[in-house]
């Protein structure tokens, strides 16, 4: 039997550690062999990563101070300005002359790349804002005297995290929903499309001008009124993908074993559908960011003062005269949905069936299989 | 002696991918006079299509690669590499193809007529209306019935046969030298084959053309080919004329193909066992609707009144062509489909019995289906597939023993108990339909449906699933219903025998008694297109 299971593992591969079938394997190959997209992806991680940690790259407070034998850490506490020899009981203000003093001539503090975050207004500005760039500010500031790049590390950071969210939750929605219509079909299929067709005939833009007259719109009520749309993006493929795999052998076999609906639309279809499912997730990823950028611009979206990329565009066209504003806008909305587009490629490209993979493909034997009988590599769809 | 019309000598054919060559043809060589038929015979991927798709050059290129000597030679013109314009002209005008399924070889968008036409416009350059005169022409030609309407049906409104009749006659549009026939009547029913095989053999000796034809099936080729050359694993085994080939076969792979029909008869059990399913008057009807209202206005009768009674260790086979309403029955019997008339399984009325209560039972009857690349999940391992079953009815006391069951099944139908940790996609057909049937035994059922599990399989395959489904018989004691259109597969598993044709019973008797001495005209039809391909005129099949 040892020699068996070792035959087993070694058909296959590892990724992260987990095992992963042949057909993930190949899939993972074929990703990587799509080096534009590989790239990308990993572009796109390390400016994600980076901008994750946006308070420790760039912030107005140290992320570590060394005052007379003890070490504070601004980032994560809010020391009183008494605390280092100050006068106020307001929270230090360490980018004040004064307090830099008192702190640097008793001890030390280590500060981020970036000396603003994207609320910090720079009061020292050698020209009016929105001022050029230079050695300070790399790409100048905007017209309420914040530094570009702190602005747009956090701005990047709050387009993604939006994006991701509204893509995951809108995928659980829609995959449900698309899910029970395509399985149980009828009626049931055809109100529902129905009162799709109503739905997404709803003025969303309109909705949100609405909406913003009332509330002051959040992430969360941003959030929340997309996902009364988004989630239908995912019901046409995986209604699609359960309507045809409702008339499949293997669903049939399911249910002459007497398997309930629930685990077969979990166990046997939910699998099938994920593919399409997955593919298109990098493009709403895309298409999300597209539409929180577009609303910020509009000035509908989150609230004011917060860091985004749609903001500085807006900016961009209030001061035509300081043109680094609009092109820096341009660059990193640009680069980001490039990435995103690049990476959906190369995902589509790795779930894409009929590319030809490399791989184990049918024996062509056909009898009884011993242990030693190896699967010969034969091509799919030919001979 | 005629010219030589296509001469392919050392032909290989590699695909290419990212770390693995695969090498699916290698140094094939044979000659096609003019007016010849030849014949290019293995089993799935020993490389014939490849091969026949290398004369157009029509593979992926370039994924696909020619090794360097191979020479493809059309009325002495090198074809391999040729330039796109030459193979153009070649391609559909000196040389057409018929393919195995017509159903996605037309255009779904496109009326009868219109593909034709284009085939002619574009080659010949005919005008709409000379087009469309050489089109009913061409329709006549391959006795399409109602040549006129048909112009206007599109794929769906034909049937199998009338389609492949398109197709030929869309091959034949531009009477090219030579016609490559790949595996032309595999997807259709055994009476429309043996028609279409007449059509293609009185085609070609009316048109004189040179035909290259694929198959997998020994008989169609002793019934079509002058020349055969047997396939194996990309290399051609052994050539020869038909009659060296069927009388004296050399190769041991040859002599291995020839032997490789099912034989035998049914697993020999008491008459008087008791019945394990009894159905009475069993109906299928589906509603058609119509209008707005969507109104009902009339039946399908898929399973018109048939009772069957199936006993203890007894095979009844129910033979039909496709649409006779075989497997609806069978599906029926399971209660997979909604059907009136009495079923009982093992005395106990499961009509009417809700799914919950029938869960218990669903244990004894099982179900193996004809596809075994699509009644498999792709996503669950085999040892999953295989023990989904025990998770539902709770058998097995823990995991272990559960694994234990699992290899028991796995060996019970001769597969190494070490692939239940692979993938569907990593066996062949014949080693997919054996997960299948361990499925369905590892439950102990006491009745099985087997809805065609042989016809989607080679043949040497057909044989050893047979064998495989006759011991497990006899060792369980199983009751079958056995469907196929195949009755060479029938004869060799069944006790009784039932023909159905749209939805009802033509004849019902005891397998030999059917055997020899058919009754009804249409069973007669049946035997005569199946076992010697003869295609019997008129009023018994339909076309």
């Amino acid at each position: 039997m040892g020699k068996i299971e070792n035959n087993a593992a070694r058909s296959r591969g590892t990724f992260l550690g987990m095992k992963i079938s042949s057909i993930t394997e190949r899939r993972l190959h074929n990703f990587r062999s799509n080096k534009r997209g590989y790239w990308s992806l990993w572009i796109f991680l390390v400016l994600f990563t980076i901008t994750l940690f946006a308070e420790f790259v760039a912030n107005d407070k140290p992320f570590l101070a060394y005052y007379k034998g003890d070490v504070y850490m601004p980032i994560f506490q809010a020391y009183p300005e008494t605390a280092f020899g100050g006068e106020f009981l307001t929270e230090a203000d360490y980018r004040d002359p004064l307090v830099a003093r008192l702190i640097n001539d008793n001890g030390w503090m280590i500060w981020p790349i970036v000396r603003y975050n994207h609320r910090t207004v720079a009061w020292d500005l050698p020209a009016p804002a929105p001022s050029p760039p230079d050695n300070e500010h790399w790409l100048g500031t905007d017209d309420q005297a914040r530094d570009v790049v702190a602005r747009l590390i956090y701005g990047f950071r709050i387009s993604v995290l939006f994006g991701f969210a509204l893509t995951i939750v809108s995928a659980v929605v829609g995959v449900t929903a698309g899910a029970v219509q395509g399985y149980f079909g009828g009626w049931l299929d055809l109100l529902f499309q129905r009162f799709m067709e109503i739905w997404s005939g709803m003025p969303i833009l309109y909705l949100l001008i609405i909406l913003a007259s009332i509330v002051e719109p959040n992430f969360w009520w941003l959030l929340g009124v997309l996902l009364l749309f988004s989630w239908m993006g995912f019901v046409g493929v995986v209604r699609a993908e359960f309507l045809r795999a409702r008339n499949l052998d293997f669903i049939r076999a399911a249910r002459a074993l007497g398997v309930s609906d629930t685990m077969i639309m979990f166990r046997h279809v939910l699998p099938n559908a994920m593919v399409a499912t997955i593919t298109l997730m990098p493009f709403t990823l895309a298409g999300s960011v597209t539409i929180l950028t577009g609303f910020d611009f509009l000035g509908i979206g989150l609230p004011p003062g917060s860091a985004s990329l749609g903001e500085v565009l807006a900016q961009a066209i209030a001061n035509l005269q300081a043109p680094w504003l609009g092109l820096t806008a341009f660059f990193v909305i640009a680069t980001m949905l490039s990435l995103l587009m690049f990476i959906g490629e190369a995902v589509r490209d790795a779930f894409d069936p009929r590319k030809l993979f490399a791989g184990a493909l049918p024996p062509e034997d056909t009898g009884p299989v011993s242990a030693s009988t190896k699967p010969e590599p034969a091509t799919e769809g030919v001979g | 002696m005629a010219e030589t019309l296509l001469q392919v000598a050392r032909l290989g054919v590699e695909f290419r991918q990212p770390g693995n060559t695969v090498r699916a043809v290698k140094n094939v060589s044979f000659d096609i006079e003019q007016g010849e038929t030849v014949a290019l015979v293995g089993e799935s991927g020993s490389g014939k299509s490849v091969t026949a798709l290398s004369v157009l050059q029509l593979l992926p290129y370039p994924v696909a690669a020619h090794t360097p000597g191979s020479s493809i030679r059309f009325r002495g013109r090198e074809l391999v590499g040729a330039d796109e314009n030459v193979l153009r002209a070649v391609r559909g005008d000196q040389v057409s193809m018929i393919f195995q399924e017509p159903m996605i070889s037309l255009n779904p968008l496109h009326i009868v007529e219109k593909q034709i036409n284009e085939v002619l416009m574009v080659h010949k350059g005919l005008s709409r209306n000379a087009a469309r005169a050489r089109t009913l022409e061409l329709l006549d030609l391959v006795r399409l019935r109602d040549p006129e309407q048909r112009l206007k049906s599109y794929p769906h409104q034909l049937s199998g046969g009338q389609r492949q009749r398109v197709m030929i006659a869309m091959a034949l549009a531009n009477e090219p030298d030579l016609l490559i026939a790949d595996e032309p009547t595999t997807a259709v029913d055994v009476t429309i084959q043996a028609q279409i095989l007449e059509l293609l053999n009185d085609l070609q000796a009316r048109l004189g053309m040179a035909m290259l034809f694929i198959t997998h099936d020994l008989s169609v080729v002793r019934k079509m080919a002058s020349r055969v050359h047997v396939m194996h694993a990309g290399s051609v085994v052994e050539s020869g004329s038909v009659n060296e080939i069927f009388e004296r076969p050399q190769h041991p792979y040859t002599q291995r193909l020839l032997a490789a029909e099912p034989k035998g008869g049914a697993v020999a059990a008491p008459p008087d066992a008791p019945p394990v399913m009894t159905a009475q008057d069993i109906k299928v009807w589906f509603p058609v609707k119509a209008g707005v209202l969507r109104r009902t206005v009339g039946h399908v009768k898929a399973v018109n009144g048939i009772s069957v009674k199936v006993r203890q260790g007894h095979t009844v086979g129910v033979v039909g062509e496709s649409g006779s309403g075989k497997t609806t029955l069978g599906l029926a019997l399971l209660r997979l489909e909604k059907s009136k008339g009495s079923i009982e399984f093992d005395g106990r009325v499961i009509q009417g019995l809700s799914w919950k209560s029938l869960r218990p039972l669903r244990r004894e009857m099982q179900i193996v289906f004809q596809d075994p690349f699509g009644s498999l999940s792709p996503r669950m391992s085999v040892g999953q597939i295989i023990g989904e079953g025990l998770s539902v009815h709770g058998l097995g006391k823990d995991e272990a023993e559960r694994e234990q069951m699992i290899i028991e099944a796995l060996e019970e139908v001769y597969l190494d108990p070490d692939t239940r940790h692979r993938y569907p996609h990593e066996f062949s057909g014949g080693q997919r339909q054996r997960i299948a049937i361990a499925r369905a035994m590892i439950l102990k059922p006491r009745f099985v449906v087997l809805d065609e599990p042989t016809s989607a399989l080679d043949m040497s395959v057909q044989a050893q699933i047979v064998d495989l489904l006759r011991e497990l018989q006899a060792r369980h004691k199983l009751a079958y219903l056995f469907i196929s259109h195949d009755l060479k597969v029938i004869r060799a598993m069944s006790d009784e025998v039932m023909v159905m044709r749209d939805g009802q019973v033509v004849e019902h008797r005891p397998a030999d008694e059917i055997f020899d001495n058919p009754r009804a005209p249409y069973t007669r039809a049946l035997m005569a297109a199946a076992f010697d391909l003869e295609a019997v005129e008129e009023g018994a099949v339909r076309t």
